[in-house]
């Protein structure tokens, strides 16, 4: 079926997320649209399927003006999405998330399970994988929950297939399957439109490219062109896709983990038994799938865990059963994974936000009262220094950028004395722009001799922070690898498989 | 010479993360609790005599002969019993184990069974009545926890059970009324008032609904402010109107109760579950219907996926906040079909505040039943006889003070849903409205 949007407009107050964008998907093509986090693709995509509505601009299916008002009318249509975040009910099964919405039933109004349980297998055996109908979907890897999406929008019999980030949450090797997948699809005849910002995917399987950046198309792309001319169309200048460092100048064991266990609520042992080193001046970059312990072994690091065992000491102070603030005061910087949940305050100003973990001792509070010109200096001086792109320093955090937002976090982490930094996830979200600077400033920490801990699940950031790489897989380390170490070794490494030759610590 | 080529690859881990026990003191700590409990009984307040447990009425068809105990030495070896249990419990975790809910199961009957030897010493304590009132009792709370299951499998949180409650009990005695010196004829005005309740009870449902998913108020603040409108407009008609008609609007007919035949000549069984009025065979169906409708159906699916994950039910085309809105109300009509138990259901008039907190308790029953609708009905039913357990005893003349074992239900209460839970959890969307943008 023959997709066209023509002259999508979508407005947010006074934000434009969609600026009169045109795209056509022609039957058994896969169409890529490239673009930065906030872009704009997600928007559009969501108009697409009847989640949002368009301010101007219509949708035409094989030539045909259609009205969604809302998915229900995008299904019957035939789009189905592969969302971002799986549209999926954790405590439903297999079965009954495919049949969810269009469900059939037997005598007494009862559901058909298993006539359910028959099209998922019948759906999954065609393109050559199996799953269980009747597994929970909470108890299934991230892989497997992304093939019922897929199952679930081929189940409605979709002619259009939207994969939104289909790869954010997957191995290097999960990532070949699904492409394996769409190619399939494409040989079936569907349109498929991929979402995504990672360059090296959308070279191999995309047919057409369209790049999107602040909600306009800036232009066509083929499949031939270089990952720097897609990556300059799409942030709009040229960029340097790698960050430049120095051989590291290594000092003394900082940080020193040993047989590390946290233990979550019902029992299981999210990061198992886990021995590291980090040393002074070093970046130890912790590599992994989303949620593999990584999230539960820095928070354990900050004091955060439920119930932490074993021992993670700095520079000969134990960690492990401190209080957050003791271990802040002793000197860990700590970049959260999520910074809207744990890093900032939405509706503190940036100034407010800057002496968050600063609150209990001067220079900023004495004797009970706040320093307020102190800290305006201060914020001046940060904001100028981190070149976070604001009105003033009374702005509310929650009104800057992603980007923008992450350099008040870093700046408020750097400006104190540190003896280790814990960064989890510090791009996520970000535009490019910021990417490269706030990479300088990890890097500029651990040239000063501060012992850095990364964790990413993005290969290209481990890759360009990394002196050493640590590869998490169910909890425990799979192996701890050199920097330079190849992306395909590392995505094996992330499938739980230990590399050939013992670099294993 | 051959020799075995050893392949020395490490099998990927299985999917399931390995795991640990999280041991739990709750169980022998209560236990320990309750053993002492028993024991102090025993050492401090010894009493003579025999306790007779009376399994059958004069009138039924089949006589169950009575259970007669020596009250020290049953008691005695009840604490023995209670002491073994304790140490086996401690022994499992010691060991990191859980305590089995058997073990508990156990361990409160045979409780129980000394508490009650202890306090009927001396007299007769008329089991069938005990367990009767036990579900005559738990009638209100059984239906207000399958309104509460509902509505928050639909992800809406309804404090306001109290208030369709109490509005159910109101309309059904007053229509009730009305239609019975009206019309005289009983059976209609007894339909006509249990119609009247649940329309009642659904327009509270509607009132939060509306507030809860159309205008996003919290849904804790709307429920609590239904119940105290609720009580003001009913205790506010009682006074002014109610109170000087009393003979023409609230003098409610009340349901006959109904002897099933066969299933109610069973031995106890029969006389508790078998004798009761139309109200309470609602309420079984009630219960068979709202577990097999949520776990079965189409419309129990629809309603459990609004409540887990609204967006991905409206990304597979499912009305939202529809769903919930007409959910809450059948919810609310649930509660008011419950609240016809407090006057018609028991030929009682209608009075100011009557329903006396069986809202709340409900709400406690959902949770400690952990938003099933069979286990609410169990737990419903353990504070229901809580509640009974009171009043039997307080007639045979027991001798803990009356207050005290005013504070019984309460208590159960508040060590069900504190203590005993256990890993449950809620709806994931519930209480949260869902926002489009």
């Amino acid at each position: 079926m023959k997709l066209e949007l023509r002259g999508i407009t979508k407005r947010f107050g006074s934000l434009v997320a969609n600026d009169h964008i045109d795209l056509t998907v022609e039957a058994g093509e896969i169409h890529c649209l490239l673009g930065e986090n906030g872009a704009g693709k997600s928007t559009l995509m969501n108009v697409l399927y009847g989640l949002y509505q368009a301010d101007e601009g219509e949708v035409l299916l094989n030539d045909e003006v259609k009205h969604f008002e809302g998915p229900g009318d995008a299904m019957a249509a035939g789009i189905g999405m592969v969302h971002q975040h799986f549209m999926l009910i954790p405590v439903f099964t297999v079965a009954e998330n495919v049949m969810l919405g269009n469900e059939s039933t037997r005598a007494g109004g009862l559901l058909d399970l298993p006539a359910a349980r028959a099209k998922v297998s019948e759906i999954a055996s065609r393109f050559g994988f199996h799953v269980d109908p009747d597994a929970l979907i909470e108890d299934l890897p991230v892989g497997v929950q992304q093939r019922v999406e897929i199952i679930k929008a081929l189940s409605r019999d979709a002619k259009v297939l939207v994969f939104d980030e289909p790869t954010a949450v997957l191995t290097p090797q999960e990532t070949d399957e699904l492409m394996e997948i769409m190619r399939q699809l494409k040989a079936e005849g569907k349109s498929i439109v991929f979402i995504t910002h990672k360059l090296r995917e959308v070279r191999e399987v995309a047919d057409r490219i369209t790049v999107i950046r602040l909600g306009k198309v800036v232009g066509e792309a083929s499949p031939t062109a270089s990952n720097a001319e897609l990556a300059s169309l799409m942030v709009g200048r040229a960029v340097e896709l790698t960050v430049r460092k120095d051989e590291p100048n290594l000092g003394d064991d900082a940080l020193v983990v040993d047989h590390l266990t946290v233990v979550d609520p019902i029992g299981q042992l999210v990061v198992n038994d886990v021995s590291f080193t980090v040393r002074r001046g070093e970046i130890l970059a912790v590599a992994g799938v989303q949620g593999n312990g990584q999230t539960e072994l820095t928070e354990a690091l900050l004091g955060l865990a439920h119930d932490a065992r074993g021992s993670a000491t700095l520079d000969g102070t134990e960690l492990v059963g401190e209080s957050v603030r003791k271990i802040l005061e002793s000197g860990v910087g700590f970049v959260p994974e999520d910074r809207t949940e744990d890093g900032l305050v939405g509706e503190f100003t940036i100034a407010e936000n800057l002496m968050l973990d600063r609150s209990e001792s001067p220079p900023f509070v004495r004797a009970g009262n706040l320093q307020r010109s102190l800290l305006a200096d201060f914020a001046r001086e940060k904001v100028e220094e981190f070149d976070i792109r604001t009105q003033g320093i009374d702005e509310y955090v929650q009104r800057l950028s992603g980007g923008n937002q992450q350099k008040v976090v870093l700046a408020r982490e750097l400006s104190r004395d540190l003896r280790l930094l814990v960064a989890a996830q510090p791009t996520r979200g970000v535009d490019v722009g910021s990417i490269e600077f706030i990479h300088k400033r990890i890097v500029a920490a651990r040239d000063s001799g501060v012992p850095v801990v990364v964790v990413s699940t993005e290969l290209d950031e481990v890759a360009a922070l990394a002196d050493r790489i640590m590869v998490m897989y169910r909890g425990r380390i799979v192996g701890i690898v050199p920097g330079d170490t190849p992306r395909d070794v590392l995505g094996l490494m992330m499938a739980g498989e230990v590399p050939a030759e013992g670099a294993a610590a | 010479m051959s020799k075995t080529v050893e392949h020395h690859r490490i099998a990927p881990q299985p999917d399931a993360l390995a795991t640990t026990v999280v041991t739990s003191w709750k169980a022998p700590i209560a236990f320990a609790i309750f053993t002492l409990i028993a024991l102090a009984l025993a050492v401090f307040a010894p009493r003579p005599g025999e306790t007779t447990f009376r399994w059958s009425r004069e009138s039924d068809a089949i006589q169950v002969p009575d259970l007669t105990v020596p009250v020290m030495q049953a008691l005695w070896a009840v604490v023995a019993l209670l002491a073994v249990s304790t140490l086996y419990s401690v022994l499992l975790v010691r060991s990191k184990r859980r305590v089995p809910l058997w073990l508990v199961v156990v361990f409160a009957i045979l409780f129980m069974f000394g508490f009650l030897t202890w306090a009927g010493a001396g007299a007769s304590l008329p089991m069938i009545g005990l367990l009767f009132g036990s579900l005559s009792l738990a009638v209100p709370l059984i239906y207000g926890s399958l309104a509460g299951v509902i509505g928050e499998r639909a992800g809406v949180v309804n404090i306001a059970i109290e208030a369709q409650l109490l509005s159910g009990a109101f309309t059904g005695a007053v229509v009730a009324s009305v239609v019975n010196t009206s019309t005289g004829q009983q059976w209609f005005a007894l339909i006509a008032g249990t119609i009247a309740a649940m329309v009642s009870g659904m327009l509270v449902g509607m009132v939060l609904a509306a507030f809860a998913i159309k205008y996003f108020v919290d849904q804790v603040i709307v429920g609590v402010v239904l119940n105290v409108l609720v009580v003001g407009l009913t205790s506010f008609f009682f006074s002014q109107v109610l109170a000087p008609n009393a003979a023409a609007m609230n003098t409610p007919p009340r349901f006959d109760r109904l002897h099933i035949p066969v299933l109610g000549d069973i031995p106890i069984i029969g006389p508790v579950f078998f004798q009761q009025t139309i109200i309470v065979y609602l309420m079984y169906a009630a219960v068979a219907l709202v577990y097999i409708g949520l776990f079965h159906t189409r419309w129990g699916l629809r309603v459990r996926a609004v409540g887990e994950h609204p967006q991905a039910a409206d990304t597979v085309g499912i009305k939202v906040n529809r769903t919930r809105f007409w959910n809450v109300a059948l919810a609310g009509a649930i509660a008011g079909l419950g609240g016809t138990f407090f006057t018609i259901g028991s030929g009682i008039a209608f009075n100011k505040e009557m329903t006396a907190g069986a809202g709340f308790i409900a709400l406690a029953a959902v949770i400690f039943g952990q938003w099933d609708p069979i286990k609410a009905t169990l737990a419903a039913l353990l504070f229901g006889f809580a509640s009974n357990l009171q009043n039997t005893l307080s007639v045979i003349g027991s001798p803990v003070p009356s207050e005290f074992m005013l504070m019984l239900p309460y208590v159960v209460t508040i060590f069900a849903v504190a203590g005993l839970v256990g890993k449950s959890r809620a709806p994931a969307a519930d209480g949260k409205p869902y926002i489009k943008s």
